[in-house]
């Protein structure tokens, strides 16, 4: 089986004005299939324009990706957008969902745009299925405005789901959220990795960074760190805690 | 993507914005109702008028005495006395495919009948006239050649002039005077109702031209003359051998002016259908102007959705959507807008058409192709004018559209 993501020297450059931009310098990285990766960097080290390039949603100047065997560097926008259709599952930080949409037509938009249409009842279905896989069955009919932060990005992670695709891609998924509920997200997508689903998340959080298997740290546009998470946390765990602490705090009141 | 899902996102999006659409169409709405109602109106006077035509009778060329302008001084018609009863004997006799003539002549007055009297003209005619004219009788028969040769002392009553001498009564065979001549009532004629010109066909009383000659106006000067060919297709080559043949009997060549006019039913039908095509341009240059504005608005108000929906644009970029289906998206929504305003249109134009003729009494005719038209012309307006936002929305670029804030 080939691998997730496979990246060879790749290179992009934006000609804006008079200087180039360099974003990205020459990355070279290998993601294998279950991998949970927390891709981070301060601003400016290029991270975002390699989310960019890992989600095809632009094209590198230089260099080849893989992406579950397939060269995407030189395809055309509509073949990206196919690709993004079929193999990647895209977690934003604002959580991106329609408005004045209900969850589970969220989370039916894109098996909307799969070239070979599905019949509306398999559409329902499998959105149902994903809905259930993050715990928000019971608010199918809700609008992302009756829902609470954790909630819309549970809808998220099941719109990413949904067209079962080998790469979950999440933009900073806890940005917009207390600390309490990141650890619920980061334990929907611990849950998710342990049923082999491949997750890369970008974050800037080191506590976040912490529940994943793997990091990589980029500056400047290069890969300068590549390591294991030695002493990984495990969501539940951490809230078991949290609600132990809690009690606490409430028994010395 | 599927079109019936597009469909619906189109139709959810504009609901999102009921008022907003609803102000958008409007344009649509008054331009396409305006024109409904006003092709309704002028269709149903259209066919009026071509009633009135029709009631000229079938396949007739009339010839009048005198010349609308003659020698630069405008005479009325029927008044110079030029045709004589030798032009109608050429005409009868000379001129191929013609099969009926009727020698006009007629007078105003009083007519009495018992203690009843009414202001009418009577016109002597020969008894084809009724074939010409495809005038049936209510009761009663036409004079006769027979009449027309001993100038008897009979007559013809039209509707109006029979129910306002006689009422219920029979008028078959009753008498009734004019200038103080008694004439024996032979017949009444069916009701035709308005002329082209606007005057009661019915208001009229008939005898044969002899005894309107020689016992009333002792004159042999004739007011017109009235033909019938035996096909549509002959009315325009009699009518240039009628006058030719009027020409020549008159002694009139080229620098001199006609002292008759010919006028055929398709001329006269041309003449009163002018003004209706006249206003079917004012109206199609109305209709293209309230279109085109009411485009323009559409385009503006999907130029301003473009610009508020760049982020969904982006997030169905991000999970797969072609430009090809971002543009259609829009493009529907634009034609949803456009030929919901059209239907609107429609039943707004076909209301105030009914609601006009039922209040000022004109006659309207909804006609279905013009339906169809607006329909497909209000649509036509939705690909036009939205086609360049639906075009900028799937130009747009999926980072950047879901980075806007």
């Amino acid at each position: 089986m080939p691998n997730v993501i496979q990246l060879a020297d790749v290179h992009k450059t934006y000609h804006t004005g008079e200087v180039d931009v360099r974003a990205v310098r020459g990355v070279s990285l290998t993601i294998g299939r279950g991998e949970f990766v927390a891709l981070m960097g301060a601003s400016g080290s290029g991270k975002s324009t390699m989310m960019n390039i890992l989600g095809c949603l632009d094209r590198p100047t230089g260099g080849q990706y893989l992406l579950d065997g397939v060269d995407v560097s030189e395809l055309t926008r509509e073949q990206l957008a196919d690709i993004r259709n079929t193999k990647i599952g895209f977690v934003f930080q604002g959580f991106n969902l329609l408005s004045r949409t209900s969850a589970l037509e969220n989370v039916e938009l894109p098996m909307l745009y799969i070239r070979d249409h599905l019949h509306h009842h398999d559409i329902t279905e499998r959105a149902t299925r994903a809905l259930q896989v993050v715990g928000l069955a019971d608010r199918a009919d809700h609008h992302p405005s009756q829902l609470s932060g954790g909630q819309q990005q549970r809808v998220a992670i099941a719109r990413a789901l949904v067209n079962q695709p080998a790469l979950i891609l999440a933009d900073e998924p806890t940005g917009n959220l207390d600390s309490r509920t990141s650890i619920e997200i980061m334990g929907v997508f611990q849950k998710l990795n342990d049923a082999g689903i491949t997750i890369v998340m970008v974050t800037h959080e080191l506590d976040i960074a912490q529940y994943t298997k793997r990091n990589v740290v980029m500056r400047d546009g290069c890969v300068v760190s590549d390591v294991l998470v030695s002493k990984r946390l495990s969501a539940i765990e951490e809230l078991q805690r949290l609600e132990q602490d809690h009690q606490a705090v409430q028994l010395t009141a | 993507m599927r079109f019936f899902a597009t469909f619906r996102i189109a139709l959810r999006a504009l609901r999102r914005n009921k008022l907003r659409s609803v102000l958008t169409a409007l344009g649509i709405i008054i331009g396409v109702g305006a024109v409904i109602a006003m092709v309704g109106i002028g269709n149903g006077a259209k066919a009026q008028v071509d009633a009135q035509i029709a009631s000229l009778g079938k396949n007739v060329i009339i010839i009048w005495a005198g010349n609308v302008t003659s020698g630069g001084v405008r005479m009325g018609q029927g008044n110079a006395g030029t045709l004589l009863m030798r032009d109608v004997e050429g005409i009868a006799q000379e001129i191929p495919g013609v099969v009926a003539v009727s020698p006009e002549i007629g007078l105003g007055g009083r007519v009495i009948a018992g203690s009843q009297n009414w202001n009418t003209r009577m016109l002597g005619e020969s008894p084809e006239y009724f074939t010409i004219r495809q005038w049936p009788f209510m009761a009663g028969m036409s004079f006769t050649e027979q009449d027309v040769r001993g100038a008897t002392k009979v007559c013809v009553l039209g509707k109006t002039v029979a129910d306002q001498l006689f009422g219920d009564e029979d008028p078959i065979g009753q008498v009734v005077r004019i200038w103080s001549v008694p004439m024996v009532v032979v017949g009444v004629l069916a009701p035709k109702g308005m002329s082209v010109m606007g005057t009661d066909q019915d208001d009229v009383i008939y005898a044969p031209y002899t005894s309107v000659m020689k016992r009333f106006l002792r004159t042999i000067n004739l007011r017109a003359i009235n033909v019938q060919t035996t096909s549509q297709d002959l009315l325009t080559p009699v009518q240039r051998q009628i006058e030719a043949l009027l020409r020549e009997h008159h002694h009139i060549s080229p620098p001199k002016e006609d002292d008759f006019t010919v006028r055929n039913q398709e001329e006269i039908a041309q003449m009163a259908t002018a003004t209706t095509k006249v206003m079917t341009l004012l109206l199609a240059a109305i209709a293209s102007v309230s279109l085109m504005v009411g485009g323009i608005g559409i385009m503006n108000i999907m130029l301003v959705s473009v610009t508020e929906r760049t982020r969904e644009i982006g997030i169905r970029m991000a999970v797969g959507a072609h430009a090809r289906d971002i543009l259609l998206q829009f493009l529907i929504e634009a034609i949803t807008l456009s030929s919901l305003g059209g239907i609107l249109g429609i039943a707004i134009g076909i209301g105030v058409a009914k609601t006009l003729s039922a209040l000022a009494g004109w006659p309207t005719l909804i006609s279905i192709p013009a339906i169809v038209v607006a329909f497909l012309f209000s649509a036509a307006v939705g690909v036009f004018f939205g086609f360049y936002p639906a075009r900028k929305a799937s130009q747009l670029d999926p980072i950047e559209a879901l980075r806007y804030e």
